[in-house]
């Protein structure tokens, strides 16, 4: 179960006051922190519990569906151990901003830009924050919900003919 | 006195050596490279984007685009996350079927790694014969799903058709022809002194840096760390198999080059133990809530066809929920993040590319060297730019 979780117990220790939730589903632990620690939680699950691999980051647009509109996705892989960590953070719209990653992992340097174009998050201190997908001088962040699937200027998408 | 000064040149995206639509741009002092700040997105199709809009059966004809040099590991990719989303019970068969194909796509996709890693550095012949090999398994493609690239053959719960009775005879062959051809490659390459002096000690990358920078795959295994997802966290039935996961020790194109060779000569040993391994039974999963119903009853039975135009249509609601599901693919860990709000698209579909990850090492691979060595560095690091891309 997710509470008997090796990082959970370490993380339940030491940022007991930051956790938001923890949810098990499908056997993959997801534990959700406030912002202001992510990075503090990163550094630790790296230095400590050997979650040496950023496998995967990236974000996600709850628009109209959750307070926060952005959730931070980081999956984590321990290569000595060869299990898995999902951890998130809820990035509201107001705010849309989160320190970087890029010192605890250099993986992230290109991941992180990557939501900063499709997403429109800032990463503050990141050392190259540029448009990586898309051209330098596009307008919007295709990923995020209100933006149409046509692209801009075209009519709507209304669904496949079928 | 006389003064020296960097020059900045254009590499790509229309250049030979760059696998596509890359563009590099180089600093460089005569012919040393200074700086390399690579450009990508010239083939963005915004698949993350249109997943959203799709559903999850509609999904899997747009992953086999993303890396179009090894098809089935993406389809095997997704529908494993999608599987995991709806705790799917796959039947051993199709189980089979899917790790023999994705062993062939490993081949497939090594076999045009070293054809155009050796046609960057000048060896003409291998490319020739590696594309032959390639046709075989572009043949066995077809034979089982009637396309050569975009294959699109498995399916949530199993795979879209059983494979054809000639199908074990002509991959058996061909598997058992590989080790040949194989010989043939390294006779051409592995002492070969042009070959060496391009390779040896080019591109090192050390180990804790590989995983600093997030390498996955053959490139990562060529710095010596041991790890395979197909052996460490295994999917799909590759518990059973026997297979070795080589391992580099040098952190170079040479030692990169030998884990892949190695590579493909057990793949062909698995191959050759699902052939052995196969048996008659059904290749998709009795589910009729998300599986497609058998061919047969859609047109025999009015059942079967309103079956199949509701799971075509409509699709399936995924319970509410989020799954990631890694494999190895040929060039590194392949993740599908399925992010499930409860209806029958998905909220998010995240794709974790390996080349897209891959490709952020060029910079410390081969900042100090020449030119040509950075042309070895791209060929090294195995890139397809319809994945990087997206």
């Amino acid at each position: 179960m997710a509470e008997n979780n090796r990082a959970v117990l370490k993380l339940r220790e030491k940022f007991a006051a930051s956790i938001i939730d923890v949810v098990e589903f499908r056997g993959e632990v997801t534990v959700t922190v406030a912002k202001d620690v992510i990075i503090d939680v990163l550094s630790f699950l790296k230095q400590s519990l050997q979650y040496n691999l950023l496998t995967d980051l990236t974000a996600v647009d709850y628009l109209g569906k959750k307070e926060e509109r952005f959730m931070m996705v980081y999956q984590l892989y321990s290569i000595p151990n060869k299990d898995r960590l999902r951890i998130k953070t809820p990035v509201t719209e107001g705010d849309c901003r989160i320190p970087t990653a890029t010192q605890v992992w250099k993986t992230a340097n290109w991941l992180e830009r990557e939501v900063y174009d499709l997403f429109g998050i800032t990463f503050d201190n990141h050392p190259d924050l540029r448009r990586i997908l898309m051209t330098d001088d596009w307008v919007g962040h295709p990923l995020r919900k209100d933006y149409p699937l046509q692209g801009p200027d075209r009519e709507p998408y209304k669904g496949r003919l079928s | 006195m006389a003064t020296t000064e960097t020059m900045t040149l254009n590499m790509g995206p229309q250049h030979p050596s760059t696998h596509g639509v890359l563009r590099l741009v180089l600093e460089l002092d005569g012919e040393v490279v200074v700086k390399v700040t690579p450009h990508i997105g010239f083939l963005h199709r915004g698949v993350e984007k249109l997943s959203e809009h799709r559903t999850y059966h509609q999904i899997l004809p747009l992953t086999d685009r993303l890396d179009y040099l090894a098809p089935m590991s993406n389809n095997l990719g997704y529908i494993l996350a999608v599987e995991k989303l709806m705790a799917v019970e796959v039947p051993e068969r199709a189980e089979t079927i899917r790790i023999i194909m994705a062993e062939l796509t490993r081949l497939e996709s090594h076999l045009v790694w070293i054809a155009c890693h050796a046609l960057d550095i000048g060896a003409m012949t291998v490319f020739i014969y590696a594309f032959r090999e390639r046709e075989t398994v572009m043949e066995l493609y077809e034979l089982v799903s009637g396309a050569r690239m975009t294959s699109n053959f498995f399916r949530v719960g199993g795979l879209s058709q059983d494979v054809p009775d000639e199908f074990v005879k002509k991959a058996g062959d061909f598997i058992d022809s590989m080790p040949g051809y194989l010989d043939q490659y390294e006779g051409l390459l592995t002492t070969n002194p042009i070959w060496l002096k391009r390779t040896v000690g080019n591109g090192v990358i050390s180990a804790e840096d590989a995983i600093d920078i997030g390498l996955t795959g053959p490139a990562l295994r060529g710095s010596g760390v041991d790890w395979d997802l197909r052996r460490d966290n295994p999917y799909s039935g590759y518990e059973k198999y026997q297979f070795k996961v080589p391992v580099g020790e040098n952190c170079d194109t040479f030692d990169r080059y030998k884990v892949r060779l190695i590579e493909m000569r057990e793949a062909c040993k698995i191959v050759r133990q699902g052939l052995d391994r196969l048996k008659p039974g059904p290749v998709l999963a009795d589910c009729p809530q998300v599986c497609y119903p058998p061919k047969e009853n859609v047109y025999n039975s009015i059942e079967g066809l309103i079956h199949h135009f509701k799971i075509a249509s409509e699709g399936f609601a995924a319970p509410e929920g989020e799954v990631y599901h890694g494999v190895e693919a040929p060039k590194g860990e392949l993740g599908f993040y399925i992010v499930s709000d409860g209806g029958n698209k998905p909220e998010r579909l995240r794709i974790r590319p390996p080349s897209f990850v891959n490709l952020q090492a060029i910079e410390q691979m081969s900042v100090g060297s020449m030119i040509a060595d950075l042309v070895a560095v791209i060929g090294t690091l195995d890139i397809v730019l319809g994945e990087i891309d997206r």
